[in-house]
This record gives C-alpha cells, sequence and structure tokens, in this order.
C-alpha cells in the first residue's frame, strides 16, 4: 500500500528524492485503529458470556470443566511469546536479520503450544460432551475462546509469512513496519486472553 | 450431502410471476448494457479504468452508481408494499401473499439502509473528503477498492436471493429466535448474514482507511478546528463505524454460530437469550442511523453556507454537536425496547438521554438559520433540498422525542407512527442530505452542471410525495395499526393507505424526473460546462481544483490557514496561481486485487449460504492468497512527471482564467 | 369511489381523527390508555413551542435573505456570536429539562409492572402467545380461551405474559400498554377499562407468516356479575385443556378461531414458561431487579 503523507511529500519536494517511501506511520496507526475495532468485536463476545455464563441448562458450569493448572501453563506459554516477540521487534529494529528470525521462530514455538493446548482442552470437553451445543454457557465459552484462538492462529500464519519475507528480503522499512503491525496484534492478544483468562477461567473456577 | 450442497433446480422461484418478470427485465437490461459496452469497445475502459481503480473520486461514483440502482431496487419494494396496503384492505388479500410480502419489507429495510444510504454517504465521503483536505488520495488506496468491492459484493448476494431460493422474512431486524432455524429453516436468513456481514466488513475498513486520512494527511496549516464541516461530521460517522460495526459483526457471527452449528446463543432451548441479540443489535443499530445522518448534516451546512455566500454560523458549536451526537447516540439503543419490560428506572434513563440528543440537533438547526441571517441565499436545487430538509426533519425529530418518551412508546410503538417517524428522518434527513449532496458536488465530479429545471421538478415530487405518502402512516399509528401486516380489516384505516399509495407514486415521479435530469443535463453539458473547477463560487479546498479534478487532486500540496481555505486563497489573489516548479507526484497504480478478493469471499459466502462446502473453501482460500500476492506485488506506483502536470495545470489555469 | 367521495371520506376521516372517535390510542377506553394520551398531547404541545417557531424562521430567513435583495444588510465573514450561541443552546436545554421531568415522572406512574392504585382487587390473567394466537389462561377461574380475552369493566386486570415460541407484543391499543411476550420469560401488564365494550386486541410485533392474523377482542363486560356468567358458560362448555391438547394448540395455525376451554391442568402457565426457563441455571443473575424482564423464578402459581 503506498499513499503519501504531507510528511513524504515535502522529503520529496526537499530531496528531489524517488526513492522507496515509507508510510509506515499511517500504516501502523490503521493498524492501531483496526485493532480498536477488534477489541469491540472481543468486548461483545466477552459481554455474551457474562450474560449467558450461568444459563448451563442443567449441565456442567465453569467449575465442572476448567482445570487451572493447564490453563496457567497454557498462559504462559502465551505470555513467553509476547516477551520473545519483543526480542524480535528488537532485533528487527537494529537490522539483525538472523536474530530477529531466532526470535520469530521461538515466538511460533510459544504460540503453537498455545493453540496446541487449548485444541486438547476444547476436544477433551467435546468428548466428555460439553460441546458447545450443550448449554448457552457452553456456547459463549467455546466461542470466546475460540475467537481468541483464531486470532492467534491467524497470527501464526501471519507469522510464518512474515520469516519468510524476512529470509528472502531482509529487513526494509515497509518489512519491519509489517512486523511492527503483527507486533501489537500479538501483544494485543495476550492482553485479550489475560482478560480471558480472568474473567472466564480464574472467575468461573471460584 | 450433494456436490451443491442444499442448491438444487427447486431453489428458482419459476412459480412466482412477479419475480420471474424482475428477472427477465433484469437480464433484458443487463444484456443490453453489456451489448453497448462491447459496441463502444468500452470493456478494457471499464476494466482498467474503474473497476480496478483506486482512485479515490473514482470509487466514489461508483459507490453512489450502486447505491442509485439499489434505490430502484429498494424503491420498487416500497411501492409493491404500497400498493398491497393500498389493495388488501377491509379483508381483500391483495396480490402478495405472506411468504412473498414478508421478504420484501424484511429487503426494503436492508437495502435502503445498508445498500442504498451506506454507499450513497460513502461514495460522497469518498469523493469530497480527500480533496476538502488536501490530500492526493486516501491512506490506503487499494483498501479502498477492496472496501468497495466488499460492499458490492453484498448487494450482490442479496439481489441473489430474489433467483436462488429466498431472502429472509424476519424483517430486517432478524429478531430471534424467529431467525433462528428453528423458525426460519430456509436460506434467508442465511442470505441476510452474510449479506450484511460481507459488506459491513467493506464499511468497517472505509472508517478505518478514512480516520488514518484524516488524522493523518491533512494540508499543512489544516489543524483540526480548520477541517471543513463535511470532512468533520464524516470523522465523527466514521468513529461511530469503526466503534459500532464489530458490534454487528459480533452479533451475527453469534446467529451464523447458531443457525449453522446448533449453538445456543440465542435460541429459546438450552439457555439461549434473545434479548442479548436485541440489545447487541441496536448497539449497533441506533449508532448507525447517527452514521447515516451526521455526513448528511455536513453536506447541508456546507450548502447553506456555500449559497448564503457567508460563513457557517458557529462552526465550533458545530462540531462539538456532532461529537455530542456521536457520543450520545451510544447510550440510548434501549429505546428500541422500552416495551421488552425493563424498570422503570431504566426506561426513563434511556428516554431521556434520547431526548438530550435533540439538544446538539436543536442547535445544528438554529446555526444554519443563522447562517442565512444577512445572507445572500441562491435559491438552487441543493438549497431547496436543505430548505426540505430543515422543515420536514424538525417535525421528523419532533416525533422522535416523542418516541423517547416510555409512556408514549408503549402505546406507539412498532405502530405505522413508528415508521412515519423514521422515514421521516431518514427521507427528510439522510436521502434528501445525499440528493443534496449530488447536485452540490455533481459539477465537480462530471464537469457539468445538472439541469436545475428537472432538478426542481424532482425536489417538489420527493418532497410533496414525501408528506403525502407518510403523514397518513402518522394518523395510522394513532388509530392503533401496527406495523409489518399483511392485509388489514379496519374500514377506518382504509382512506389513509390509499392517500400513502398515492404519495409513493408521487416520490415515484421524483426518481423518474432525477432520470431525466441526468439524461438532460449529459444531453446539454456543453451549455452546463464548469470551466472554472468552482461553479457556485465554494469555501473549501475541493473547489480549488479542476472540474472534474485531476486524478493527483493538487499539483501542488495547498497550504491551509482558514476553515473557508479556498475562499480565503480567492480573497488573498492565491488562487489559480501557477507554482514557480511542480515535483514529480508519487501515484499509486490500479490493481485487480480488491475485486479479485472481494468475488472470492462473494463466492464464499454464496457457498456457505448454500452448504457448498468445498466451494466455501476455495473461496476463502483463494482470498487470503490473493491477498498475501498482493502484499508482495512490488509493482504498486509510479510518477507522474513534471512535464505531464505541467501540461495539465496549464490546461486547467487558462480554462480557469478565460472564465473568470 | 368517486373523486368527492373520496374528499368527503378524508374529511370525514380527520374530522373522527380530531374529536378522537377512532378506535385507536386517541381514543381510549381505560385509565392507563387515558394517560398515555395526555402525555402524547403535553408533549406535542410543548415541542410544537419550538418547531412551529423553527419552520416558520427557516422559511421567512430563505425568503427575507434570498438572493437579490440587494437592500437587506449582507454580513458574508459574520459567523459568531456569544448571545445568539447562547440562546440557541438555552432553548432546547430548557425544553429538554421540561420534558425530561415529565418523562420521568410519567415512565414511574405508567410503569406496565405496576399494580394499579385504588382500583381494588385485580384479575389475574395468564398470557401466552403462540404461532399464531393468543392463549388466555384464568388461573383464579380456572378456564382459558383463544383469541377471546372477557374481563368485567373497571376492574384492574394484572396480565402475566409469556410466549411459546416466537416473540410478539400483547397489544390493546384502546386500554393502553403493550409488552412483549417472550419464551422463557414471564412479563407483566396492568390495564383496566373504564367502561364495558369490544376492543381490538393484537400482536404488535411481527413473528411470522400468520402475524396478521393474530387478533383478538377484548371484551369488557358491563359487570362482574355478567363476567362470572360467561365464565360459568365456558366452564359448562368448554372442552378441557390438557399438556396433550395444549400441545396439539401449539402447533402453527393461522386465523384461529376462538376456542374455550371449561377446565385447565394445573400449573399449566408455569409449565410453558419453565420449559425455556431450566436453561437459565441458578438465575440469582436475574433475580435482582424486580421487573427486568425476569425468566419466571420458582414462583409457581397455584
Amino acid at each position: 500500500m503506498s499513499a503519501i503523507t504531507p510528511a513524504t511529500l515535502h522529503a520529496l519536494e526537499d530531496a528531489h528524492e524517488h526513492a522507496d517511501h515509507d508510510t509506515g506511520s499511517n500504516t501502523v496507526f490503521g493498524f492501531w485503529l483496526y485493532l480498536m475495532t477488534d477489541c469491540l468485536l472481543f468486548a461483545s463476545f466477552f459481554a455474551t458470556y457474562a450474560v449467558l455464563y450461568m444459563n448451563t441448562a442443567g449441565g456442567v458450569s465453569g467449575k465442572d470443566i476448567f482445570e487451572l493448572g493447564f490453563v496457567a501453563v497454557e498462559t504462559a506459554a502465551l505470555l513467553l511469546s509476547s516477551i520473545t516477540f519483543g526480542f524480535a521487534m528488537i532485533a528487527a529494529n537494529k537490522q539483525k536479520k538472523s536474530q530477529t528470525l531466532s526470535w520469530l521462530a521461538v515466538t511460533f514455538a510459544f504460540g503453537a503450544v498455545f493453540i496446541g493446548m487449548e485444541m486438547y482442552e476444547f476436544h477433551h470437553l467435546i468428548v466428555h460432551g460439553h460441546g458447545p451445543q450443550h448449554s448457552a454457557f457452553l456456547t459463549s465459552f467455546f466461542s470466546l475462546v475460540g475467537l481468541h484462538g483464531m486470532h492467534v492462529t491467524a497470527g501464526l500464519i501471519w507469522m510464518t509469512v512474515m520469516m519468510i519475507e524476512v529470509t528472502r528480503r531482509g529487513l526494509k522499512p515497509q518489512t519491519v513496519t509489517r512486523l511492527s503491525c503483527l507486533s501489537l496484534f500479538w501483544h494485543f492478544l495476550d492482553i485479550v486472553w489475560i482478560c480471558v483468562f480472568t474473567v472466564v477461567y480464574l472467575m468461573g473456577a471460584m | 450431502m450433494s456436490l451443491f450442497g442444499k442448491l438444487s433446480i427447486e431453489a428458482i422461484p419459476y412459480h412466482e410471476p412477479i419475480i420471474m418478470v424482475t428477472l427477465a427485465v433484469v437480464a433484458v437490461v443487463g444484456l443490453i448494457v453489456a451489448a453497448m459496452v462491447t459496441k463502444h469497445k468500452k470493456w478494457g475502459v471499464l476494466w482498467h479504468d474503474w473497476i480496478t481503480s483506486i482512485d479515490h473520486k473514482r470509487l466514489g461514483v461508483m459507490y453512489i452508481i450502486l447505491a442509485l440502482i439499489m434505490l430502484m431496487r429498494g424503491f420498487a419494494d416500497a411501492i409493491m408494499m404500497r400498493t398491497q396496503l393500498a389493495m388488501a384492505t377491509s379483508g381483500a388479500a391483495g396480490y402478495l401473499p405472506p411468504e412473498h410480502y414478508d421478504q420484501i419489507f424484511t429487503a426494503h429495510g436492508v437495502i435502503m439502509i445498508i445498500f442504498m444510504a451506506m454507499p450513497f454517504m460513502i461514495g460522497l465521503m469518498n469523493i469530497i473528503l480527500p480533496l476538502q483536505i488536501g490530500a492526493r488520495d486516501v491512506a490506503f488506496p487499494f483498501l479502498n477498492n477492496l472496501s468497495f468491492w466488499l460492499t458490492a459484493g453484498g448487494a450482490i448476494l442479496i439481489n441473489l436471493s430474489l433467483a436462488f431460493g429466498e431472502f429472509a422474512k424476519t424483517g430486517w431486524v432478524a429478531y430471534p429466535p424467529l431467525s433462528e432455524l428453528s423458525f426460519s429453516p430456509g436460506v434467508g436468513v442465511d442470505y441476510y448474514i452474510w449479506a450484511l456481514q460481507i459488506s459491513g466488513l467493506g464499511t468497517l475498513l472505509t472508517a478505518v482507511n478514512f480516520l488514518v486520512t484524516v488524522f493523518k494527511m491533512r494540508a499543512p496549516g489544516m489543524t483540526l478546528m480548520k477541517m471543513p464541516i463535511f470532512t468533520w461530521t464524516c470523522t465523527w460517522a466514521n468513529i461511530l463505524v469503526a466503534a459500532s460495526f464489530p458490534i454487528l459483526t459480533a452479533v451475527l457471527a453469534m446467529l451464523t454460530l447458531d443457525r449453522y452449528m446448533d449453538f445456543h446463543f440465542f435460541t429459546n432451548e438450552a439457555g439461549g437469550n434473545a434479548m442479548m441479540y436485541i440489545n447487541l443489535f441496536w448497539a449497533w443499530g441506533h449508532p448507525e442511523v447517527y452514521i447515516l445522518i451526521l455526513p448528511a448534516f455536513g453536506i447541508f451546512s456546507e450548502i447553506i453556507s456555500t449559497f448564503t455566500g457567508k460563513r457557517l454560523f458557529g462552526y465550533k458549536s458545530m462540531v462539538y454537536a456532532s461529537g455530542a451526537i456521536s457520543i450520545l447516540g451510544f447510550i440510548v439503543w434501549l429505546h428500541h425496547f422500552f416495551t421488552m419490560g425493563s424498570s422503570a428506572n431504566v426506561n426513563a434513563f434511556f428516554g431521556v438521554m434520547t431526548m438530550v440528543i435533540a439538544v446538539p440537533t436543536g442547535v445544528k438547526l438554529f446555526n444554519w438559520l443563522f447562517t442565512m441571517y444577512r445572507g445572500r441565499l441562491r435559491i438552487t436545487v441543493p438549497v431547496l433540498w436543505t430548505l426540505g430538509f430543515m422543515v420536514t426533519f424538525t417535525v421528523g425529530g419532533m416525533t422522535g422525542v416523542l418516541l423517547a418518551i416510555p409512556g408514549a412508546d408503549y402505546v406507539l410503538h412498532n405502530s405505522l407512527f413508528l415508521i412515519a417517524h423514521f422515514h421521516n428522518t431518514i427521507i427528510g434527513g439522510a436521502v434528501f442530505g445525499y440528493l443534496a449532496g449530488f447536485a452540490y458536488w455533481f459539477p465537480k465530479v462530471m464537469g457539468y452542471k445538472l439541469d436545475e429545471r428537472w432538478g426542481k421538478a424532482s425536489f417538489w415530487c420527493w418532497l410533496v410525495g414525501f408528506f403525502v405518502a407518510f403523514m397518513p402512516l402518522y394518523v395510522l399509528g394513532f388509530l392503533g395499526m401496527t406495523r409489518r401486516l399483511n392485509h388489514t380489516n379496519t374500514p377506518e384505516w382504509n382512506i389513509w393507505l390509499y392517500i400513502a399509495c398515492i404519495g409513493a407514486f408521487i416520490i415515484m415521479f421524483g426518481i423518474v424526473f432525477q432520470v431525466v435530469q441526468l439524461v438532460v443535463s449529459y444531453k446539454n453539458r456543453e451549455q452546463l460546462q464548469d470551466t472554472t473547477g468552482d461553479p457556485w463560487n465554494g469555501h473549501t479546498l475541493e473547489w480549488s481544483t479542476d472540474s472534474p479534478p485531476q486524478y493527483y487532486n493538487f499539483a501542488k500540496t495547498p497550504v491551509v490557514d482558514d476553515i473557508d481555505a479556498w475562499t480565503e486563497m480567492k480573497e488573498q489573489g492565491q488562487a489559480y496561481q501557477k507554482p514557480a516548479h511542480y515535483q514529480p507526484i508519487h501515484m499509486p497504480k490500479n490493481t485487480p486485487a480488491g475485486v479479485l478478493i472481494s468475488a472470492s469471499l462473494t463466492v464464499f459466502c454464496f457457498a456457505m449460504i448454500w452448504h457448498i462446502w468445498w466451494l466455501a473453501a476455495v473461496g476463502f482460500v483463494s482470498a487470503i492468497a490473493v491477498f498475501i500476492k498482493r502484499c508482495y506485488t512490488s509493482d504498486v506506483d509510479y510518477y507522474v512527471q513534471v512535464d505531464e502536470i505541467e501540461q495539465i495545470e496549464s490546461a486547467h489555469l487558462s480554462r480557469a482564467l478565460q472564465e473568470g | 369511489m368517486n373523486k368527492r367521495s373520496v374528499v368527503n371520506y378524508a374529511f370525514a376521516s380527520l374530522g373522527l381523527m380530531l374529536t378522537g372517535c377512532s378506535g385507536g390510542i386517541l381514543d381510549p377506553k381505560g385509565q392507563i390508555g387515558m394517560d398515555e394520551k395526555s402525555l402524547i398531547i403535553i408533549a406535542t404541545v410543548l415541542m410544537l413551542l419550538v418547531v412551529v417557531p423553527v419552520i416558520i424562521l427557516t422559511l421567512y430567513f430563505a425568503w427575507k435573505y434570498r438572493d437579490g435583495r440587494d437592500h437587506e444588510i449582507y454580513a458574508p465573514k459574520w459567523a459568531h456570536s456569544n448571545k445568539i450561541e447562547a440562546v440557541v443552546w438555552t432553548i432546547p436545554i430548557v425544553i429538554i429539562i421540561v420534558l425530561g421531568v415529565i418523562t420521568w415522572r410519567s415512565t414511574q406512574s405508567l410503569d406496565p409492572y405496576k399494580p394499579l392504585e385504588g382500583k381494588g382487587e385485580h384479575l389475574t390473567v395468564q398470557v401466552v402467545s403462540l404461532n399464531w394466537k393468543w392463549l388466555f389462561i384464568y388461573p383464579e377461574q380456572g378456564i382459558a380461551t383463544v383469541n377471546e380475552l372477557v374481563f368485567p369493566a373497571n376492574v384492574p386486570v394484572e396480565y402475566k405474559i409469556t410466549s411459546e415460541s416466537t416473540m410478539n407484543s400483547f397489544f390493546i391499543p384502546q386500554l393502553g400498554s403493550q409488552i412483549y411476550s417472550m419464551a422463557g420469560m414471564e412479563t407483566q401488564l396492568h390495564l383496566i377499562a373504564n367502561e364495558p365494550g369490544t376492543f381490538k386486541g393484537f400482536s404488535a410485533n411481527y413473528s411470522g407468516a400468520g402475524f396478521t392474523g393474530m387478533k383478538f377482542d377484548a371484551i369488557a363486560t358491563k359487570d362482574k356479575a355478567s363476567f362470572d356468567n360467561w365464565v360459568a358458560d365456558v366452564k359448562a362448555n368448554g372442552e378441557a385443556l390438557t399438556a396433550g391438547r395444549y400441545t396439539k394448540l401449539a402447533e402453527p395455525s393461522e386465523y384461529h378461531p376462538v376456542e374455550y376451554f371449561g377446565s385447565v391442568e394445573q400449573g399449566l402457565f408455569h409449565t410453558i414458561v419453565m420449559k425455556y426457563m431450566q436453561g437459565h441455571g441458578e438465575m440469582s443473575y436475574y433475580a435482582k431487579p424486580e421487573h427486568a424482564a425476569h425468566p419466571h423464578h420458582g414462583k409457581a402459581e397455584e
């Protein structure tokens, strides 16, 4: 996506340069705005969960099915992945390609562990007859947690694409901008997860 | 599960003569258009200059064309409903059985709001907003193209429901449990869900795009409080879109899960709660009406100030009033269901909050009045729409406040009084505004003015037609007639139903005259030509460009230090000045990625509607693939060279100065 | 119909409208409806105080300051005046404050959940919306009717409302307020008829194909005695509304004829509400506000 900001325009007029523009600040701001809208999407699912979590239709409630220890490990994996992404961004800003790639790989691994564990949890619940079709509580639980999981999965796919991009093209300004967006996305999902962990698991198990 | 899911040859409604005739007409018109394009060898132009265009002005034009086509479709629905109700009185059945009539009123609502009003508003914003802030394009031009095609994809889906299957029979709000699988087993609600979902995504991306544009790409010197008022109202609308459309996405996703995977968000069974849908729906739905009306307010402000030859009175008040409306718009949603049994305190709170919105709105009306005060008002077509709006909207606002009193709403809720009220504000407010903007900015976009006589004829038909069609509905509301009735058996109502039907036909003449106006204006485009780029002696930067504007908008980025930037330049003698030298301009290239992604997603949605899972997968994966490919295409921009700019600008300036 | 008769008819209807003899909400026959009518009139008059001057000013300014009247003062740069700004903010604020007070008070007094004070003992009617008809159960009398509601004039009636399927709205315009009927929940409404008569009742919330036919007559008998006679009549002649009969009744039907049931299975209404209520868990969540459209918790009827 290319566009002209007044700033780049002035740069252009002053320097007569025909180099690549970095419209990075627009992109990051735009992506941040998108994240705010995503936040409201999550808020809607949170609100629905808050309304429906009592409606167990005579079936299981959070207390019966949440295993805090398991979820704590899951949470730790995601939190660590946020830290390692931070290291990746430091490396990227210093133009250290191989370091960036390794930190991204570590981040990916933690993310994959998180998703793997979540899929295991879902699978476990479904085979024990606690699938989302059984009550409004389970419906809203699976949807909220699943929505987050889908975001993380999308983040992992995006991360794969970015790793290929960094490998092939190095750390050009455009690539760093994209990494910054992914980084925002990843940290955002971390924050959402903290809310999920608190509202769904901690408060549910208590 | 067969290869084509639920889709079979029986899905085509052969037995419905009305639908088959409609389809035949659409097919014939489509073939004629295609033949014309082929005859004039314009397929290449259509593809390279329009469909793949990322120029905000061309996208705006395409949005407005979409809106006008959908206006025809939505209005055809309206005429059918009004004639049905005029015929089906005193116990007669009329010509539309419930299963058809119920689809029509649902489609009418969805089409008019989502596929007529929204694209019209976004189209005007697309064309004008970047010009008003002195930008060469929006922040993300490719995204802009994608947004348009996503909206168009939604419109295509809703129209496909005519030929394949059915549309929702739930009313445009699609309240569960009626919209759940157990009560609406057909594909109608699925069409509704996916058409709204895909176009909603487009709208959301547009809002993000324009917010970045406004906050990051204003001309040097244009502080936020020096932005033109239309840009301001659009910005408030975009903030509302960004804050409310995710809620719609969420609530539709939940309904989708209920319908497709047997979840229990809103079902009667297993603890679902339909009230949650109703709350979330209106948490989007109420801001949505301000999304429609705020840009219209901006248009009226621009028009009144231009045609009185005066600055806008109380600019700051206007900006803050719009902001107040936006924020308050978020805390009034419950007034859509006072009758759901909330406690008196809750109802009273939401009622009072709703009334508070009348304050900033009233301030706006007074400010328009005082903009006229000591001015030189030229009574042109845009001004007529504005005056018509001020009179009509005041009535609509009053009935709105009345409905905001829970005690009154207990008897007026869901009655034709309500129908009259929201048509009063949406037609008398938003639609009049868009049509005013259409007439006002038409010369900017096309290079020639619209014919005044046909424009006035159209205005009077709309205005008179509106009152004849909707005042009877207020009366019918008082007489106790509820909405969405298929036929009536109360002789006292008949006369009002007849009058309302006549009103709808008067409005039809308004639309016909608008078409005539376009044809006549096109024929007389030589005489109506606008050579200066500033046919109305405008105040804001869009009038400093040629008509139609150069594709790069501004050869040199203007420097601004007044709200009425262009007026100031004219007064200071800086207008139409040739700069010492030009610089090459960096421009994005057109791309087919937007239309391809949208086509893939439209296929995905269609496949989801009919449960053709393999096709859905193909559509989804192909959309992602095209997007990734687009991200790694490096050939996305180019430079306009100085000699080309020189040539274009000289031609424009000599034409403009000759005239001036 | 020829032109003149259309015109006559229009005038006649307008006349009817204005005098209020129209059978709609401006022709109320019950206390709630009467209060709501005067609320509408007061609010409208108050708003007209601003609306009429604004409309007149709009047209007057447009005429007075139109182009070509060069003797009028022209002030192209005049765009701000603290005095005018103060006035244009104050006028709507004052009107809205007045209306706000009226709104707050009227919402409390017209609360549909509030029993009618000083009108004596309420008669209870349980209302169930079915696709697409209305079932009225009289728990105290032990009878039930379909698409016909009978109660004595001048006796307040407490309606307990629920739905078997989709959402509807229980509405008798001439008596006043309406309230939604929703499955798994019980909503309430209190109305009274000030005089005997037959009033139109219907569903005011679209609920599917048979919605248009979801009408009933609300009959206010002239006194308690004639109501009792009617009850006795239904008891003597109506069939029994058993669970099985109810299931049959609940099947979708359009333009359902009036039916009478001389006896009703114990706790039928409770069973209907509870059928979809079970899902709602412990319900302490709903228990708080005494009448948020709450599901029916624990409090059985009989």
